[in-house]
């Protein structure tokens, strides 16, 4: 028997990476209570589609909550309430209500919010995409015509820029990178992608930030809460009846601060998603899952690495449930190592950007196959050695090479 | 165990062909095909596969 029926684990935060922890609790045999606390009022939902198909208006709002498996049917939900402060030394969390709840064990699944400018700006017609009430706003505004600047041009950068040209907006993006998407794609299959994006119509002002935002002053419609123009640092003007911010995202961790966990960028843990101590100890009773966790990768490396991929909060979640409900029961955890093989997907223009491995690991990058202007496979490659792929199209050789990496890349 | 893919939402991103290869397949167009019966013995696999489907398209009905 793991886990006495009077045992409690609290989790923080209520999305993907908090429902598959709560299935994975009970997957590993925890019989105990399993309290599942969200500040939003949703039950899990799917995010990505908010910059994509439910942004375009191709799958409604209301269609996006996740399926969860029967075993959560006795979960308790505490939604629309935000936990303000954990201690470890107590073991209990406050909520922002102010409701005390004791746990034997907690999981971290505080996930991430957008950065956002730090000019001061006018409110109306500015938006970020992370949570629905953001998109839903921003579908609002996103009318043919409409001058819209994304500032930003990562994965939710690009494809809000798709998206709002696809319903016949006019887009400009800039961003203080050479060319969209550099990170992670390296400089070559940025510039493509900066291509296709220019062949839609999309103005890239690249090497660029903003300097001031400013108020819609003139013309009939003038309003000082409403943005009117973007003006970037070497001058030029935009102008703007949206401002999309997509300058990427912070984790939530401040409701930690008073824990001494390694909270220095994300939530630190070790290769079975357990909160590190302030001496690097493992704790037993406390793990993170998800965007909020920074995780060694046994492909890869022992460097632990926070990933915004959607595959991630399923995959930490069930490595971290197990070890919890190990750790309750003062046994070890399974003593394989964490490998997950990391997949992301983009949607920009029809064309979905596919990526299988580390990409942000590689020191070079080759087409394999195709053309960066049509499909296409690239390999990224470290020390001669394949450790991520991106392709358009051309899934077959996709799937081939992930499968020959998954062989390759023994667990180190 | 019945298997239920929403074709609607289904956008060939082959994630549950990791999960179950046995039930769900890409053809040579990348087009998903699947099976709509399967064993009791793929339950776990189907479960998973449901889990990490990106559209969120496939159910199992009982
Ligand atoms: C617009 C958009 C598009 C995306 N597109 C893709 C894509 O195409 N491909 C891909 O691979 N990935 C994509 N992603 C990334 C993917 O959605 C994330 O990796 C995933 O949502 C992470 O899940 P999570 O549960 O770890 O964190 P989150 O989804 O961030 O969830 C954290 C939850 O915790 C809540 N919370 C925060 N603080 C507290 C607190 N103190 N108390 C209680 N609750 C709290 C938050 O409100 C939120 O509900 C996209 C993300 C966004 C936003
Ligand atoms: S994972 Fe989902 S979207 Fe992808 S092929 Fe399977 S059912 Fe279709």
């Amino acid at each position: 028997m793991t886990g006495a029926p009077a045992q409690r684990v609290v989790v923080a935060g209520a999305s993907l990476g908090g429902l598959r922890a709560a299935e994975g609790l009970r997957a590993a045999g925890f019989t105990g209570e399993v309290v599942v606390v969200g500040d939003e009022p949703h039950m899990p939902y799917n995010r990505p589609p908010l910059s994509k198909e439910a942004l375009a208006g191709d799958l409604a709002f209301s269609a996006l909550e996740f399926r969860r498996r029967k075993s959560v049917d006795d979960v308790t939900w505490r939604l629309g309430s935000a936990v303000a402060e954990a201690s470890l030394g107590t073991r209990e969390v406050v909520l922002a209500d102010g409701s005390v709840l004791p746990f034997d064990g907690l999981v971290v699944a505080t996930g991430l919010r957008v950065r956002r400018l730090t000019l001061p700006a006018p409110e109306g017609g500015r938006h970020a995409v992370r949570t629905l009430e953001d998109a839903v706003a921003l579908r609002a505004d996103l009318r043919p015509g409409a001058r819209v600047v994304v500032i930003g041009a990562g994965f939710i950068g690009c494809e809000v820029a798709a998206t709002a040209v696809g319903l016949g907006c006019e887009v400009d993006v800039v961003a203080p990178e050479d060319v969209p998407m550099q990170r992670p794609l390296g400089p070559e299959v940025g510039a493509a992608m900066q291509r296709r994006h220019e062949a839609h119509g999309v103005r890239m002002h690249l090497g660029r930030l903003p300097a001031v935002v400013e108020a819609r002053s003139t013309g009939a419609d003038a309003d000082p809460g409403r943005v009117g123009a973007v003006v970037l640092d070497d001058g030029t003007r935009l102008p703007a009846d949206v401002v999309v911010e997509a300058l990427g995202c912070v984790p939530n961790t401040e409701w930690l601060a008073a824990t001494g966990l390694d909270i220095a960028d994300g939530v630190r843990t070790d290769g079975w998603m357990r909160a590190l101590d302030p001496e690097g100890r493992p704790r037993t009773d406390v793990v993170a899952v998800g965007d909020v966790a920074r995780f060694p990768n046994a492909l890869f490396d022992d460097v632990p690495r926070r990933v915004e991929h959607w595959s991630i909060p399923t995959d930490t979640a069930k490595r971290a449930a197990p070890a919890l409900v190990a750790g309750l029961a003062g046994a070890d955890p399974d003593p394989a190592p964490f490998a997950p093989m990391p997949s992301f997907w983009s949607d920009q223009y029809g064309a979905r950007i596919q990526s299988f491995g580390s990409l942000g690991v590689a020191d070079t990058v080759r087409v394999l196959e195709g053309d960066l202007d049509g499909e296409f496979v690239a390999g990224y490659e470290r020390g001669g050695e394949l450790v991520g792929v991106v392709g358009v199209g051309l899934m077959p050789s996709l799937m081939k090479l992930r499968a020959e990496m998954i062989t390759a890349l023994q667990p180190r | 165990m019945k298997i239920v893919v929403d074709m609607d939402l289904c956008a060939d991103h082959g994630q549950c062909v990791y999960a179950a290869p046995d039930v769900f397949q890409l053809d040579d167009n990348g087009k998903l095909v699947y099976k709509a019966e399967a064993d009791e013995s793929q339950r776990d696999l189907v479960e998973e596969a449901a889990d990490v489907c990106p559209m969120q398209a496939i159910s199992i009905e009982d």
